[in-house]
């Protein structure tokens, strides 16, 4: 119910946040959202010595595209900011999916993209639609920035591959090569509950072929899971419903589901299975609206 | 006699606020400001905090306790044990149905998350660091996680405690006609085979149990603000338990975020609360957190079920077997009324004309947090419709026969009352035939069927499910009804001011219900006063009239019936002092609402206010001054209210998700006192049926873990799942035996709700041929029915990989 | 002001860090002394007095809790209080002006949106929310928004109502 003590620092700047950090020790946390870690803190699964929050350094909210299609969202970017933004709706379908899902509507109030990215919960739902896009996260240390891949990011459980001195600023989703179609399916059996399977689909194309694909999995199994065979089956083809069936099935085999109280492991695989298609699918029923409009 | 219209000048009862009015609540008022007075917003000066440490394992010996790092913490005031509790007498202590219950373990713990020790310290954060600071050195043993784990021949026993109990059983009970049933079985055409788990639930109110008890050594008084649904019976319990004088024990029930019988118990939390206040002679707060709440207070349900029902093959039910199972706990604490082991599970099928029947029914200990009897259930009512309504499910599908026909062939007749069930219940008034036609035409039930068949080609899944019953309400009559050996009457005080305003106080106590609203309608109705001019008070020990407190929907059924009472009693008072005022003979005198006046003449009359007024200025020789009185009412039986409930459902057969489409409900429970709040109770009872099918409940794993021991696990749907409600209230029957008709509403929904849900799943899935899918229907177990065509069960433990 | 407290000494006290912060809540402005673990939640009930919002979870689920900060509807269960150094906190208490109370209370009167009551100021709150950014929502738009705020006795339907009914007094209103 009530976290154990700490020591706290709320500084003001990027800079000073990573001095914090730099001679804090080795148990120190960032804050931002704080809805991932305060609850873990309140059950005292997690007792850091301390804690740097920072949600009052400026510049940090911003979520935007470069002129060249490159998204960029920062770390004090909400869910919230991202469930109501009209970039997301007009040009990322798979994150436009999946914000309204994350959490409840008021802890997407508090919660970060960046900063669940970081949390590392193999639950966590922005960490598939990510990597499904191919998406980097931008550490910044005391010897300057660098970009790493989200599917290098997450180095296990609720570990990530940040210095003990860096911050994660910002996270960046590559321009598209062609249009975007995807999204992102969970079974919740309630708002707010983790997902029994969440399914990422990201797809790219061009000239009716798919010039990228990403597929990414989440609840079924120890981390999130690239679907990199269901992807590559998908590359460099036109969509069809033949493609689609086969790329369903690898992703199903991709998953590392386990029986629990949320259903069997054949149940699960079933669901990814299912939610690949569908999501596909509706590619599939885009990219053939989008054609016969080029036709008329 | 009457008066003729243009002479009546009877107030316009909707207008004041009497029954039938949808008056607004006066609770409201503070709620809305966020000026309720829940335990929790209680401070009192001095007051320390109480924090509990709970046992990490279900079923281990205790070889040490080292609280010492505990006692050194800065803040901390008192580390109690159960050692400690021992040496007081109160490490253990008697439970509602006569057998005891730890409040602080002492050498064995019994289920996850039962009390250990615990922390009174300055601060609920030190108390709760204190409380990490405890050692506890334990042996696990082998833990029983389900009846038949229980049952088994090299099963620990878990209640080494007591004397001469050599295996896990509680009880072995029966009701019924054992050898009638027997021949009706050996007459069937047909005989329907059910069986399946009824989960462990939770009422879980959105507010947990808490408690301040402040002695007070200076007055040698005790007085304990609490979270309890009947604070006389915490009066008792807490002078024997406590061996502290009744008088000098006041109980203050203040502001209640929601009850549905998880605060009827008492609690060790409690218990140690009050000792640490008398040790530490200044107030102690103890407040649970959700964990607590849910891992280790009274549950409901977890009962299993094999049913058997006789049939003619024209459609006739001719007799019922059935046999439950309850899983208990490690304590049996159920508050019941004592003569039923099982509460009034032989309710089942009341609403049936069935000639025999018979029920067994066995209690088994397990490792797990004691209870079974809450969470709106009309004492095992639940259950009882549940299974009633699944096994008719059940039958009507063996016999081929369509489920509403079926129903209505079997129902109870309209001149058929009272009728005797066959396990000896005397149901009071119905109109089944007719809820069932408002219901069935409401959900436009032959379109339905069309549709239903059309979509089928089409590989849709649509299914209609349909749940009617009569439940027993308003325990009970001090024949047959007590807890604890305390008759089950209640009670209201009625004092009317000189000026005709009135304040009112009765044995209930509301969390919810809206007491202070409705009483006064019943005072209102019976004596013309303005609804407003009523004040309602409940729950201070030392004020209150004597009452068993409010739950299974028994309040307005008797606390309702004694307050008519007491306002009748006023009226036959203030009638002597209107014939007083008027100089006539008390034989002169008619009443209308508000008003009495000369029969002969009736423009020559007085007010109820005017009679109030002489009652204090000018009564008649030899009269008592005054206008006060008191009520303590015997139901002469219980009340039963009837209902169908309705739902269409669609099934996506690809991922077992199924939505509700429509959900209606027609209720039937009598006299309405205010219809807005008789709706909120339906639907709110409706929310909970919708939760215990589709996603609620309490499990264990096969090491006797808690999954459902928090809000992550333990799913209660929010507004976006939660289905909206169509709520019929043409059909009113009143109850013949109660002042002013009413049965009683606020558990049916619960009741009847479940069947509903889960009987349109399975009617999406019936091509299958699966009989069951036990709740809560996930969509994993409703995937699997369609995928491998067989019945899921949801029985502990939960298969892991 | 004058604070007594029982003295654990110097040692006990140099242990607990604390901070000092300056906050507004309901238009009054506060300053508090407090220890970086302390939830948001409990400095508005314990430290402030204001006990209308409510504890009723351990997991960031229930809502009870439900304030505004700086105007976004959030689970004061799971901020910490010492995030609110500089900011603007509302409460149920600040809902009603001096003479008149909010629109969203007349509505849960109105429409019978409340039974225990324990749940309502957090859903009014994440009601106003709502109102604040969406005027004229649907009935789907309130039974989103309010997704993160249990209640156990209504079943819904009413409190969507009652924030319907709020939403036309207000747009009359305006």
């Amino acid at each position: 119910m009530f976290p154990s003590r700490f020591r706290y620092e709320a500084p003001h700047s990027v800079d000073e946040a990573i001095s914090l950090l730099h001679d804090g020790g080795d148990d120190v946390k960032v804050l931002a959202g704080g809805q991932s870690l305060v609850p873990m803190m309140k059950l005292r699964f997690a007792s850091p010595e301390m804690l740097v929050d920072i949600n009052n350094v400026p510049g940090l909210a911003y979520h935007r595209a470069d002129p060249d299609g490159t998204l960029r969202i920062g770390a004090l970017c909400r869910h919230a900011d991202l469930e109501f933004s009209d970039l997301l709706k007009g040009t990322q379908p798979t994150m436009a999916a999946a914000a309204p899902l994350v959490a409840d509507p008021l802890v997407r109030n508090r919660g970060t993209l960046v900063g669940s990215l970081c949390h590392a919960d193999p639950q966590g739902d922005w960490a598939s639609v990510m990597l499904a896009l191919g998406a980097s996260v931008i550490a910044q240390g005391p010897t300057g920035r660098r970009a790493i891949p989200v599917a290098e990011f997450v180095t296990g459980p609720f570990e990530n591959a940040l210095a003990h001195d860096e911050i994660a600023v910002e996270a960046v989703v590559p321009q598209a090569k062609g249009a975007r179609s995807g999204g992102y399916l969970k079974l919740e059996r309630r708002v707010g509950d983790f997902a029994t399977v969440g399914t990422a689909v990201a797809i790219e194309t061009s000239g009716g072929t798919v010039v990228r694909a990403g597929i990414a999995l989440t609840g079924v199994g120890g981390a999130t899971i690239g679907c990199t065979e269901a992807a590559a089956a998908l590359t460099g083809k036109p969509l069809t419903a033949d493609r689609i069936a086969e790329a369903a099935d690898l992703a199903a085999s991709a998953a590392q589901p386990k029986t629990d109280h949320r259903g069997t492991a054949e149940y699960k695989r079933q669901l990814v299975r299912v939610f690949v298609s569908r999501l596909l699918g509706g590619s599939l029923a885009a990219d053939t609206a989008a054609a016969s409009e080029r036709a008329a | 006699m009457t008066t003729t219209a243009d002479e009546s000048r009877a107030l316009d009862e909707i207008k004041i606020g009497g029954l039938g009015a949808s008056r607004k609540r006066v609770e409201d008022d503070r709620f809305i400001r966020g000026k309720g007075n829940y335990v929790d917003d209680i401070v009192l000066p001095g007051m320390l905090h109480m924090e509990i440490l709970r046992s990490p394992l279900p079923h281990a010996r205790i070889k040490s306790i080292d609280t010492s790092k505990a006692w050194a913490l800065p803040g901390v005031r008192l580390v109690l044990t159960g050692e400690m509790m021992a040496t007081r007498n109160l490490a253990w202590m008697p439970t509602l149905s006569y057998d005891t219950q730890a409040v602080l373990a002492t050498d064995k713990v019994r289920f996850q998350g039962q009390e250990v020790a615990c922390v009174i310290a300055d601060d609920p954060y030190i108390a709760k660091d204190a409380c990490e600071l405890i050692d506890v050195d334990y042996e696990p043993l082998p833990p029983i996680m389900n009846p038949w784990q229980g049952l088994a021949e090299d099963a620990p026993v878990i209640r080494d405690d007591k004397v001469n109990q050599a295996d896990n059983v509680v009880y072995n009970w029966e009701v019924g006609d054992k050898t009638g049933t027997d021949r009706a079985f050996a007459q069937a055409d047909v005989i329907s085979k059910l069986e399946l788990h009824y989960p462990r639930s939770h009422p879980s109110p959105i507010e947990c149990c808490g408690s301040i008890a402040d002695f007070n050594r200076a007055t040698q008084k005790l007085t304990v603000y609490m979270t309890t649904q009947a604070p006389h019976i915490i009066r008792a319990a807490v002078a024997m338990v406590a061996e502290l004088p009744e008088q000098m024990i006041r109980i203050v029930s203040p502001d209640i975020g929601g009850g549905f019988g998880n605060k009827v118990p008492i609690y060790p939390g409690y218990v140690c609360s009050i000792l640490a206040s008398i040790l530490l002679e200044r107030p102690v707060k103890w407040i649970e957190d959700k964990t607590g709440n849910l891992i280790s207070t009274g549950f409901a349900r977890d009962v299993y079920l094999k049913g058997e029902m006789a049939l003619r093959k024209d459609g006739k039910i001719l007799g019922i077997r059935m046999h439950t199972d309850a899983d208990h706990g490690a304590f049996f604490s159920d508050a019941q009324p004592s003569k039923f082991k099982i509460g009034l599970m032989h309710s089942a099928f009341a609403a049936y004309d069935i000639p025999v029947a018979h029920l067994t029914a066995r209690g088994v200990y397990t490792n797990k947090a004691p209870g079974g009897v809450a969470y709106r259930c009309s004492f095992r009512v639940t259950e009882a419709m549940f299974f009633q309504e699944r096994m008719v499910q059940a039958a009507a599908t063996d016999l081929g026969i369509d489920q509403a026909e079926f129903r209505r062939m079997n129902f109870v007749r309209d001149d058929d009352f009272p009728h005797r069930t066959p396990f000896g219940f005397l149901t009071d008034s119905g109109q089944y035939a007719k809820c069932l036609e408002v219901g069935l035409k409401a959900i436009d039930y032959e379109n339905f069927r069309k549709e239903q068949a059309e979509a089928r080609k089409r590989g849709r899944l649509l299914g209609l499910g349909i749940s009617t019953m009569t439940e027993p309400l308003g325990a009970g009559n001090s024949r047959e009804y007590d807890i604890l050996g305390i008759k089950m009457f209640d009670s209201a005080e009625l004092k009317i001011h000189m000026t005709g305003k009135a304040i009112l106080r009765t044995g209930a106590k509301t969390q919810g219900q809206g007491h202070e609203t409705t009483w006064a309608q019943i005072v209102a109705h019976e004596l013309g006063i303005p609804a407003e001019d009523i004040v309602v008070e409940e729950g201070d020990t030392d004020t209150a009239p004597f009452g068993m407190g409010t739950y299974a929907s028994r309040s307005t059924p008797v606390a309702g019936a004694a307050v008519a009472m007491v306002a009748r009693k006023i009226r036959a008072k203030a009638r002597k002092l209107a014939a007083h005022l008027l100089e006539v003979s008390e034989e002169d005198i008619e009443w209308e609402l508000g008003r009495f006046y000369v029969r002969s003449s009736p423009q020559r009359g007085v007010s109820i206010q005017e009679c109030a007024m002489a009652a204090y200025s000018n009564m008649p020789d030899g009269m008592e001054p005054g206008l006060e009185n008191t009520a303590y009412y015997d139901p002469p039986n219980l009340t039963w209210p009837f209902a169908v409930y309705i739902v269409t459902v669609e099934v996506d057969p690809e991922t077992g998700v199924w939505d509700v489409l429509r959900m209606v409900a027609v209720d039937d429970c009598g006299v309405r006192i205010n219809p807005m709040i008789v709706e909120g109770q339906i639907m709110g009872g409706l929310t909970e049926a919708y939760a215990m099918a589709s996603m609620q409940f309490i499990t264990f794993d096969a090491d006797g873990n808690c999954v459902g021991s928090n809000y992550m696990d333990y799913l209660l749907p929010s507004a976006w799942e939660t289905p909206g409600y169509e709520l019929h209230s043409e059909v009113v029957t009143p109850c013949p035996h109660h002042p002013i008709g009413a049965k009683g509403i606020g558990e049916c929904a619960a009741v009847g709700g479940p069947a509903a849900f889960v009987n349109a799943v399975m009617d999406a899935i019936s091509e299958t041929g699966v009989r069951n899918i036990d709740m809560p229907v996930l969509p994993d177990r409703v995937w699997e029915a369609l995928k491998y065509r067989r019945d899921v069960s949801g029985a502990p433990p939960i298969r892991q990989d | 002001m004058t604070m007594v407290y029982d003295d654990l000494g110097d040692e006990a006290a140099a242990e607990v860090p604390m901070r000092r912060i300056r906050f507004t809540i309901n238009g009054a402005k506060k300053v508090a002394e407090i220890e970086p673990r302390l939830l948001l939640a409990d400095l508005i009930r314990r430290g402030v007095g204001l006990t209308g919002t409510h504890r009723g979870c351990d997991t960031t689920n229930c809502g009870a809790c439900t304030v505004l900060v700086d105007g976004q509807a959030i689970k004061s269960c799971t901020m910490l209080a010492v995030q609110v150094d500089g900011r603007e906190v509302t409460t149920v208490e600040g809902l009603a002006s001096a003479s008149e109370l909010h629109p969203l209370q007349e509505g849960f009167k109105q429409e019978h949106g409340l039974q225990c009551g324990f749940c309502t100021p957090g859903m009014m709150m994440a009601a106003k929310a709502l109102l604040d950014r969406n005027p004229n929502p649907t009935e789907e738009d309130v039974r989103w928004a309010l997704s993160g705020n249990l209640c156990r006795c209504t079943g819904y339907q009413n409190i969507v109502k009652s924030v319907l009914w709020a939403a036309k007094k207000l747009e009359a209103g305006a």
